[in-house]
């Protein structure tokens, strides 16, 4: 074991963080909306000095066989080595494509945008929802920032024109809002000796035992969840957390 | 109307299950898993070197898990090469098996898990952990436990073990879990869909009872494999 380990372990056993938090508080999260002009909608969402911008792009494309009437969603998220020492050049690694597919699960599965509304012609033509999520500063805990961003960046997404004669999406005008009718929050719970920490620092990522995100809806039911990493969790701790990120989950829906 | 799952399978009943270990004779342990008609096949080699050697890990092992769908496996075809959805199984998978070795003891080295769906009818990540877990026991790697793994969900109100096919559009979520049952952790988690706290943790206890179940069928599949070769020599 070594020395930061052995700090980050001791101290949380005794009910403290490395950086003096208690072990059910989360960093300052701080929403700003509409950063980027040409999204369509956007947000930068900083927790302590983590920080993430979700851009919502919208295209005009073929709906899947399967939902013929309801438009698409893709989540992305790109790990630039600009955000961490420990990012490296290349396609999406797998630490990428777990955060999107989680962040696209909460979103999907709470059914947060009304893609029936996003049908244009049946079969043929639907509108394509695009998030991308960008990591600026990795500081620990980049899945609660880019799920954050992401439905911060939802709710304030305008809605390109589309001209149907000339089959073309027009980008300089912006009509209604995007449809969305819930705020889908993950919270990630980190297990470090035998103790649930909320919102873990990078450090502590690098340490943790376990970690679970649990995303919630407006009613507290439960839309999405994701264990990771090397450990296991008992039933007790499970339920704990779930307990915990219900909790959470209702703080940080106010902030949006 | 309550819900009709094929075969006048009961709401908290499993699939039939069939374990084999040894399928692969060249690997240094393999299995084959099938839950109704989702079939996997699992082979594990190593603690062997690993190259390129600077991804070696003086301190440990690291553990190599690869999901991929056989293109016949499905209806449509799967298209062959990593998709998104593997790269998140494979991850998924390495962390739910992880737990039950001791990668420690192999600094250096690498145990690769190979995951094959042949066929695929709900539950392919489940069923290739419990593969998985089962091929890493064969290959004689020190295990602290088996793993088990089954997914639950909830049908028109009631919990339901163990989905297949067209249930996991009827059901209001799906919720795999990987446990290991001797040690009483829980190695995955996963969920989608939309359910209330309390419905989350009772599904959880369900899925324990399955993979109970499955852990005995495991534990048996081994023991017909190294009893039978015992007796011979």
């Amino acid at each position: 074991m070594n020395i930061q380990q052995d700090y980050i372990s001791n101290i949380v056993k005794k009910g403290r963080r490395i950086d003096g938090r208690k072990l059910e508080e989360s960093r300052k999260i701080i929403i700003e909306k509409d950063v980027i002009n040409n999204a369509e909608g956007s947000a930068k969402v900083k927790i302590g000095d983590t920080e993430v911008i979700a851009g919502v792009k919208m295209d005009v494309g073929e709906p899947f066989p399967d939902t013929p009437n309801e438009g698409v969603l893709i989540v992305n998220a790109e790990f630039s080595p600009l955000a961490s020492p420990e990012f490296e050049l290349g396609p999406p690694g797998e630490d990428a494509i777990e955060l999107a597919r989680i962040v696209d699960r909460g979103i999907r599965e709470s059914k947060c945008i009304d893609m029936e509304k996003l049908c244009i012609k049946k079969g043929e033509k639907v509108w394509m929802v695009f998030i991308d999520v960008q990591p600026i500063n990795h500081d620990g805990n980049l899945i609660d920032a880019s799920g954050i961003a992401a439905i911060a960046a939802l709710l304030n997404t305008k809605m390109p024109e589309y001209n149907e004669k000339e089959e073309r999406v027009n980008y300089e005008k912006r009509k209604g809002k995007l449809p969305v009718r819930e705020k889908p929050i993950p919270v990630t719970i980190a297990q470090i000796n035998d103790k649930l920490v909320i919102d873990p620092g990078r450090e502590e990522e690098d340490f943790m035992a376990s970690r679970i995100t649990v995303t919630t809806k407006d009613d507290d039911n439960i839309c999405a969840m994701q264990k990771g990493g090397k450990g296991g969790f008992s039933i007790e701790m499970l339920e704990e957390a779930i307990d915990l990120a219900v909790k959470e989950g209702k703080a940080r829906r106010k902030m949006l | 109307m309550a819900f009709k799952r094929e075969n006048n399978r009961k709401m908290e009943e499993m699939r039939p299950v069939e374990m084999k270990v040894g399928v692969v004779k060249e690997a240094d342990g393999s299995a084959m898993v099938a839950l109704g008609s989702t079939r996997a096949i699992a082979a594990v080699y190593g603690p062997r070197e690993l190259h390129p050697k600077h991804r070696q890990n003086n301190e440990r092992a690291i553990l190599q898990c690869k999901y991929m769908m056989a293109p016949f496996s499905t209806k449509e075809r799967v298209r062959p090469g990593p998709s998104r959805r593997s790269v998140e199984i494979s991850k998924v998978t390495r962390d739910a098996l992880e737990p039950a070795l001791f990668l420690e003891d192999f600094p250096r080295t690498t145990i690769d898990v190979y995951i094959i769906i042949l066929e695929a009818n709900a539950g392919t990540r489940t069923v290739g952990i419990n593969a998985a877990s089962l091929a890493l026991a064969d290959a004689g790697v020190q295990m602290r436990d088996l793993v088990s793994s089954v997914a639950v969900g909830k049908i028109e109100g009631q919990c339901a073990l163990d989905l297949e096919g067209e249930e996991e559009e009827a059901t209001a979520c799906d919720l795999p879990i990987a446990y290991m049952p001797r040690y009483k952790k829980f190695t995955l988690l996963q969920m989608d869909g939309n359910i209330s706290k309390k419905d989350v943790k009772n599904l959880i206890q369900l899925g324990v009872k399955g993979c109970e179940i499955l852990y005995k069928k495991q534990r048996e599949a081994l023991l017909k494999k190294w009893s039978a070769k015992e007796a011979k020599e």
